[in-house]
């Protein structure tokens, strides 16, 4: 089981440098779905019981993070007309160098923290950090508004995964907040996107900078 | 009780969604203001309110919260009457709607005794504070408020990730995890240290942005720069105290694992930090509105420095707390008045508001003295007793330090209020037909007359309300040094 829930991080974090290197929307969209619905699988091998409460989440997840919110990202990129990214702030090959390093310090850094009996040689927290290291990279050096909602979820997916190694601690009423909580909030999101898009015409958050110092 | 004070003010925000006019909404937030702190006060006389089997609990902290949080949102709601008469050509239903979504939400917050259950309660005063940010619908308060969403809910993600990290200290150590506070503080000495501080720092640096610490305050300037001054008012004194609430929580918890020394540095540094940056960024600052947001910045600082300092400090913190919402009211409501009375917030044409609009005038240029601790007002007070157990703890140099930049903020702060205050008003600047009127100058006034109040006398409730919050960390410290 353990080999499974191995092998599917892998995947997760090969998404991840797929969302660094590619420029067009439609992919990495495409990349956060894919993971969203990863996560939905892993939820149930990690769990293993096969009770109704883990599956409902797993599959909640799965259904908003794999389906829900990319069809809102990719209405709200048809209302406003654009496919891909302008020139980020770094290049795609810096970034996925970033990536490459900031995967490798989370793997450190996992090693460094005391893990439980149970994950001690799993991918599960060290591929947490690096997808949420990921995220912040995707989020801080993109341009587009579709962008840094795409790396935001990113992140958001890598805290999912540190979520996995706690099945206890998190009540069904909390998950359910969570996962809620981040639909409306990119619900929210897609609506700025299009008033933003009608106001200046442009996607592009280097027109989002008139107020500074 | 503790479910009511949340489910009340959700109702009626369901009722202004179902009203189709423009004109009673806003009367429907002020009843809803009023049944919330009609609630509060009775909750405060209760000796235990609790809800949703114990996820609820109104502790000592909560009470005091609770208390400035329900008292600013009634003044706010009897201010936004006036505001939204001004602007009656706007639909204020999204509006409306927000305003009581929030204090239901930000009363949750405060409630919360699930971590969880907090966090997801934070990270919804978000998406509910946001849509009123964009009520202007222009392109600067559209990017004010893309990136307080952002930064928030990104801020907010990372404390999501701490509270995971202090749940994994548990599980690392054998015990069941659990996100309740009171098992965590129970817990605390058996946890795993390293997770621990991990997840502190997570916490810090997640709350601490929601809270606006240096240097993760950057959205903060736009959002109160562009935010109606009724939305700075709940977010710079409501939301930002609920942030911090959240982090003594978890402070609390390190406190109680005997381990909180790393804590309070953090806590100093961060608090020193937030202040100088305020400093420098409200030298000659044009803008009203960001110069009060970078007071903000700055006052934040000194609520988690009084925490680092510990001590007699902690007392003075709560008190802080209490004075820095209450005046961050006058200010923000009444600078609102003055940028309606000249439809610029800029100091290059708003000047002489003394002549135009005396009231608010006024209240701002004493708002200005009693916020940077001048007495007779309250945050004179209680900055007064964070630099004096500062020096009776031994920690000279931060007290130097303290009371340098305080001085440094007056002055910064100094010149952008008088030059606004002063003088005779521009022919320029007479595009406005706004003037003081009742409901936009009675609430900051009265505001007012409670930072000069708590700076003269601090009643007996409610100084029994601060020093219950303010044991907490007493207790907990010596439960931590015991064995």
């Amino acid at each position: 089981m353990s080999n499974a829930v191995d092998a599917l991080l892998v995947i997760v974090l090969l998404l991840n440098f797929f969302a660094l290197g590619t420029s067009r929307l439609h992919a990495i969209i495409n990349a956060t779905a894919l993971q969203g619905v990863l996560l939905g699988a892993l939820a149930v091998l990690v769990h293993r019981t096969f009770s109704a409460q883990p599956i409902l989440i797993a599959a909640g997840a799965a259904l908003i993070k794999g389906f829900i919110i990319p069809w809102l990202l990719a209405r709200a990129m048809r209302d406003v007309a654009i496919r891909r990214e302008v020139e980020p702030f770094i290049g795609y090959i810096p970034s996925l160098f970033a990536g490459a390093v900031a995967t490798a310090l989370a793997i450190l850094f996992a090693r460094t923290l005391p893990l439980a009996e149970e994950h001690v040689g799993s991918l599960l927290i060290p591929a947490s950090l690096a997808t949420v290291l990921t995220g912040f990279i995707i989020l801080t050096t993109r341009r587009k508004t579709i962008t840094q909602v795409a790396g935001y979820l990113i992140l958001e997916n890598g805290i999912f995964i540190m979520g996995l190694t706690l099945v206890e601690a998190i009540p069904f009423l909390v998950e359910v907040g969570v996962l809620l909580d981040l639909l409306v909030g990119i619900f929210i999101m897609g609506i700025m996107i299009y008033q933003i898009n009608l106001e200046f015409a442009s996607l592009d958050t280097t027109e989002l900078s008139r107020l500074k110092e | 009780m503790a479910l009511a004070l949340v489910l009340v003010p959700l109702a009626f925000a369901l009722l202004v969604i179902a009203l189709p006019s423009n004109r009673w909404r806003p009367l429907c937030v002020s009843v809803g203001g009023a049944a919330h702190l009609a609630l509060t006060l009775v909750a405060l006389n209760l000796p235990e309110v609790t809800g949703l089997g114990g996820w609820l609990l109104l502790d000592p902290m909560a009470r005091l919260v609770l208390l400035l949080t329900s008292t600013l949102f009634f003044l706010c709601s009897l201010y936004a009457r006036g505001y939204l008469a001004f602007h009656s050509e706007l639909s204020n239903r999204v509006f409306c709607a927000c305003m009581l979504g929030f204090i239901g939400v930000l009363t949750l917050v405060v409630e919360a005794q699930h971590l969880g259950l907090m966090w997801v309660a934070i990270e919804t005063t978000t998406l509910v504070s946001a849509p009123m940010l964009t009520f202007n619908r222009d392109r600067r308060s559209l990017e004010a408020a893309w990136k307080y969403l952002l930064i928030g809910s990104v801020g907010i993600a990372l404390a999501l990730l701490g509270s995971l990290f202090l749940a994994y200290s548990a599980l690392r150590s054998g015990l069941t995890p659990s996100l309740l506070a009171s098992d965590m503080v129970h817990d605390a000495p058996l946890l795993s240290r390293p997770w621990l501080r991990s997840a502190f720092v997570m916490l810090f640096i997640g709350y601490g942005t929601k809270m606006g610490l240096a240097p993760m305050h950057t959205w903060k300037p736009d959002a109160y720069g562009e935010a109606p001054g009724v939305v700075g008012t709940l977010l710079a004194g409501g939301l930002t105290n609920c942030a911090f609430l959240a982090i003594l929580r978890f402070y609390a918890i390190c406190i109680s694992a005997g381990d909180s020394g790393f804590a309070r540095d953090l806590m100093i540094v961060a608090g020193l930090l937030s202040m100088a940056v305020a400093g420098v960024f409200m030298a000659r600052q044009k803008d009203i509105k960001r110069m009060l947001a970078y007071s903000s910045v700055e006052h934040m600082g000194i609520l988690v420095l009084g925490m680092g300092i510990g001590g007699g400090a902690v007392f003075g913190s709560m008190l802080h707390m209490l004075n820095n919402g209450l005046t961050k009211g006058v200010l923000f409501l009444s600078a609102a008045n003055v940028q309606r009375a000249y439809a610029s917030k800029s100091t290059d044409e708003v000047r002489g508001a003394l002549q135009r609009v005396p009231i608010s005038g006024a209240l701002m240029l004493a708002g200005f003295f009693a916020i940077t601790g001048s007495p007779p007002f309250g945050p004179f007070l209680s900055e007064f007793t964070i630099l004096n157990s500062a020096i009776s703890e031994g920690r000279y140099l931060i007290a130097a330090l303290f009371l340098g930049l305080l001085a440094v903020v007056f002055i910064g702060m100094g010149a952008t209020v008088l030059t606004v205050v002063q003088g005779t008003p521009s022919e320029r600047a007479s595009v406005s037909t706004f003037r003081d009127g009742f409901s936009t100058a009675a609430p900051p006034l009265i505001l007012m007359a409670l930072v000069l109040l708590l700076g003269v006398y601090v009643p007996q409730p409610v100084e029994t309300l601060v020093r219950n919050a303010a044991s907490v960390f007493e207790f907990h410290a010596a439960v931590a040094e015991a064995p």
